[in-house]
């Protein structure tokens, strides 16, 4: 059947957009100004040709929303005539992000994080603030229009805000990035004689920095450098992190002085089955969160006998309260797509992705002037080092929505369909993006990859435990005197961590792994920090959210922000997740204030939904939902 | 003429389903092992001529060894799995998802809802009174068929008939996510205004009732719709040489509404806006 479009046409600021993504329309059939003689005679390779570029859908949408603030009808449908996607469909995606919008809006959407390290940080005040300079949230002033936002990622320099305005850059501004700046002052383009900018971080915020910010984006205050987010900075003992603020993260040179590229070049001489082994003896395991054995699943993908191969970074980093991965990305990217070029070796793929979270401007600019970078001098494409293996990287960038870190949903976005989980079976390893082998690794698991292969698997297992080796990343946000991320040797204790950080004087609770992991007590920072350790305390490690809460905090507050989360980032495929986190937000409600036999009814309820969301939920989402409620009724005794 | 399709013979599998021994055919879903045993599995969003979806998750069963419970109408049995369909865990699962959706939504036209919800011990209204259900108006855009989202459980059949699966007309999809999602045209469209070409292929796979024929839904209002009352006849349809089966429903000498055989090997239950809603010249008698 052909697709059916509306007749409503794109403004020609929306067709630019687009068309500048895409390349001028090669014909009046995707949308020309004209249908000429020569496209009456023009047949093309059926459907299945063109929904070869679905995958730009996402980008499409993105495009249009960074020029305009929003996708009318007319942009959809131009859109969907380029790229031969049904309107219905495109509608179904463009409505699934939190980013975009199909009414109009503002040019100026000021997003500000309400999520839980900075609502432990007064965001709430904030909020207050904002609403009586600005007005409520939703309403458009001066130009400008403010949200509530769930984590932005920026936990350690909370109550935080990220400012994006839609617009066309000026001519002969500064294409942000690739200027070689190095200051590491800006979200973007902060050389001198910027007139525009698509993105402002205000961290930690004030309402009248905001506001300020709002009137004028050029007006906001300076980023200060991802190092500033390590407190170890210049540590010896740092692995992961001991580039980030020592090397200058524009520079390949600076990367390549501090020892960059040892690790390729080692690959290269093992050969892929010999860096699989090598990762395999180091015991490396996955850092996001379901700790499997990076080494089994390079092997599991290189082994398929279908292909092409690929390799997927998920930088898609939103757990409330998880920000390593972005220092990573903004302090040392060459890392990363190093660690990528191996990690594409090791699996036999050509291509590799990294989807990368949407509200992660200042990492997007740094990687993509890293990945040119890396380009133009051979280090990426067709002879990687002259070694005859191709290899390229691109970046995806989310759009705002938590779901698409889980990752089958990242394969989904990807392809331009609404970022929705798959169900397993089958695995990534077997059919994962474009149906093909896929291995997914989140940015700190790829890393580790380069110490593995810098000093051999022996030395790397030496550090940590037996089950648990290397060093970890950790997110310490909330009440503590030094907020940022902390890289230990696996087997440091909870209360090691929180001397480094500055604990409160009066601590409540520690939530650990995250909105889907579970709280600890004062009197268990005994608990050692590996997987082994955390499981047998019954909680998790996740993804290394260590949030810190004192007596200040009320934890029914912070239960409900977690709930009211989940709900708001349920992808709602399946009944369990969609409609639990909905009972589960009102149950909470309910009880806010009440403790004992008042709460129980409600409390008993919540356990026999969680139950069902942890059984029967098709992906992680809906089966952690429950978790950390469960472990403050049960660890805390919140209700009591 | 008899044709009678020859597969090549498939391998069977043997599994453990209930304490006893199954072989079904490779490639057999856990729910097909249950039902040629006679184990009956409550199932919402399967569909006999859709690739399964498992979205509802109340025919989860447990298999031995893993940590969540499985969708049966899609996780194919292997070899040697241990799978129980009647585990305090699975039917308490089974029990809260028919609690969430009929407290979310109006089950009331699903088939063995109520069945199912008896059975389980179901208590929708536990979640009292302001318990937040999806809350739609009856969308009534046409003469031929009415959407009531209010009764739609997210099944996503709909969808897969009118795209890629059968129709490949894609004029609705999912949009919106969470609890806000919802089946929809593109921004909304009435359907006379969207891509619908009113095969009302969706309205056959629909399992709840959100979809339904004009005539349907207006009797239902005026409270005249009486299924026991009506015969269905199949017969041919006599627009055009496809020669698609057509079901016709009659109460009181009437066509209230057409269907088509699902195991129609050429149509699987598809029609077009012909065969489908064409029905009144049949009935017009001056
Ligand atoms: S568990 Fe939640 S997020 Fe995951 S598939 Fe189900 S509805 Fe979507
Ligand atoms: S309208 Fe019917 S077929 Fe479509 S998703 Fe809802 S319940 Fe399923
Ligand atoms: S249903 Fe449509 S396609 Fe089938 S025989 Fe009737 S008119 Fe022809
Ligand atoms: S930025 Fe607010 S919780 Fe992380």
């Amino acid at each position: 059947m052909d697709l059916r479009y509306t007749d409503a046409v794109p403004s020609d600021a929306e067709r630019e957009a687009v068309d500048a993504l895409l390349g001028p329309p090669p014909s009046g059939w995707e949308g020309g100004a004209e249908r000429t003689d020569e496209d009456l005679r023009w047949a093309k390779g059926g459907a299945s040709a063109a929904r070869d570029r679905r995958d730009q859908l996402l980008p499409a949408l993105h495009t249009v929303n960074d020029r305009v603030g929003w996708i009318s009808e007319g942009a959809l449908n131009y859109i969907c005539r380029r790229l031969t996607v049904p309107p219905a469909e495109a509608y179904g995606v463009a409505t699934f992000y939190a980013m975009f919008s199909v009414r109009p809006r503002p040019a100026k959407v000021l997003h500000v994080c309400t999520d839980l390290a900075c609502a432990a940080r007064g965001s709430a005040a904030v909020c207050t603030d904002l609403t009586d300079r600005l007005g409520p949230p939703g309403t458009p002033a001066e130009g400008a229009v403010w949200q509530e936002s769930p984590c932005l990622g920026l936990c350690e320099r909370a109550p935080a805000a990220l400012l994006l305005q839609a617009g066309a850059e000026p001519s002969g501004a500064e294409p942000s990035g690739a200027d070689g700046n190095t200051d590491a002052g800006s979200g973007s383009g902060s050389g001198s004689g910027e007139t525009f900018r698509h993105s402002a971080v205000v961290a930690p915020a004030t309402a009248s920095a905001l506001v300020a910010a709002a009137r004028s984006p050029l007006d906001a205050p300076a980023e200060p450098s991802p190092a500033a987010a390590v407190p170890q900075a210049g540590d010896p003992a740092l692995v992961l992190l001991r580039r980030v603020g020592t090397v200058d993260p524009a520079s390949l040179d600076d990367y390549r002085a501090a020892g960059g590229y040892s690790a390729l070049r080692r690959a290269f001489a093992l050969g892929p089955a010999g860096v699989i082994r090598e990762v395999l003896d180091a015991g490396l395991v996955g850092r996001g969160g379901a700790a499997f054995p990076t080494g089994r699943k390079w092997q599991a993908t290189a082994q398929q006998a279908d292909g092409p191969h690929y390799l997927v970074c998920n930088a898609d980093e939103s757990e409330p309260g998880t920000f390593k991965d972005r220092v990573l990305m903004e302090g040392d990217p060459y890392a990363l797509i190093e660690a990528m070029t191996v990690a594409g070796y090791a699996i036999g793929a050509r291509q590799g992705y990294i989807y990368l979270r949407g509200e992660y401007p200042r990492a997007h600019e740094r990687l993509a002037h890293a990945l040119t970078s890396a380009r133009t001098r051979g280090l990426l494409g067709p002879d990687v080092l002259g070694q005859g293996y191709a290899f390229d990287i691109e970046i995806r960038r989310g759009a705002g929505a938590y779901i698409c870190g889980e990752e089958t949903a990242i394969f989904n976005s990807i392809e331009g369909q609404r970022g929705e989980p798959r169900s397993k079976p089958p695995f990534p390893v077997e059919k994962g993006l474009f149906g093909k082998p896929t291995a997914v690794n989140n940015v700190e698991t790829l890393v580790n990859v380069l110490p593995i292969l810098e000093h051999g698997a022996a030395a790397y297992a030496a550090t940590g435990t037996e089950t648990s080796t290397g060093t970890k990343l950790f997110c310490v946000s909330g009440q503590v005197a030094r907020p940022g991320v902390y890289e230990l040797p696996f087997g440091a204790n909870l209360r090691d961590l929180l001397d480094l950080a500055g604990p409160p004087e009066r601590l409540r609770a520690v939530l650990l792994g995250g909105a889907a992991g579970g709280f600890v007590r004062p009197d268990e920072l005994d608990v050692p920090l590996t997987f082994e350790g955390t499981r047998a305390a019954g909680t998790t490690l996740g993804s290394g959210v260590v949030l810190v809460l004192d007596d200040t905090v009320e934890l029914p507050r912070v239960l409900l922000r977690i709930a009211e989360f989940f709900r708001d980032e349920s992808c709602g495929q399946c009944v369990p997740c969609r409609v639990g986190t909905v009972r589960q937000e009102e149950a909470l409600h309910r009880i806010v204030d009440r403790t004992g036999a008042a709460a129980a009814e409600d409390i008993a309820l919540m356990r026999e939904v969680g139950q069902a969301m942890r059984d029967a939920s098709i992906c992680g989402l809906g089966q952690t939902a429950w978790n950390a409620v469960e472990s403050a009724i049960d660890r805390l005794g919140v209700y009591k | 003429m008899t044709a009678v399709p020859l597969q090549p013979p498939r391998r069977l599998v043997s599994f453990t389903l209930d304490g006893e021994e199954s072989r079904v055919p490779e490639g057999s879903t856990i729910l097909d092992a249950c039902r040629s045993a006679g184990t009956d599995i409550p199932t919402l969003c399967q569909g006999d001529t859709l690739t399964p979806k498992n979205a509802c998750r109340v025919c989860v069963v447990e298999v031995e060894g893993a940590r969540t419970l499985a969708p049966a109408c899609s996780r194919r049995a292997e070899p040697g799995m241990t799978v129980r369909t009647d585990t305090e865990r699975a039917k308490h699962s089974r029990k809260v998802v028919l609690e969430l959706l009929a407290s979310s939504t109006d089950l009331s036209t699903t088939p063995r809802a109520a069945e199912w919800i008896k059975e389980y011990e179901a208590k929708p209204d536990r979640f009292g009174e302001d318990a937040a259900r999806v809350d739609e108006q009856p969308k009534i855009d046409n003469d031929l068929y009415v959407r009531d989202y209010d009764k739609c459980i997210l099944c996503y059949k709909c969808v897969d008939a009118c795209g890629e699966q059968w129709q490949n007309t894609f004029a609705i999809a999912v949009s919106g996510r969470g609890f806000d999602a919802r089946i929809s045209t593109e921004h909304d469209a009435a359907l006379p205004d969207s891509a619908c070409v009113f095969c009302g292929n969706c309205i056959e796979v629909c399992p709840t009732g959100a979809l339904s024929f004009s005539t349907e839904f207006g009797m239902r209002a005026a409270g005249t719709w009486d299924e026991p009352a009506q015969t269905q006849t199949t017969t041919v349809c006599a627009y055009c040489g496809v020669g698609c089966n057509v079901t016709l429903h009659v109460q009181d000498n009437e066509i209230v509404k057409v269907t088509s055989p699902h195991d129609n090997p050429v149509t699987h239950g598809n029609l077009c806006i012909k065969g489908r809603f064409g029905f009144q010249h049949v009935q017009n008698r001056d």
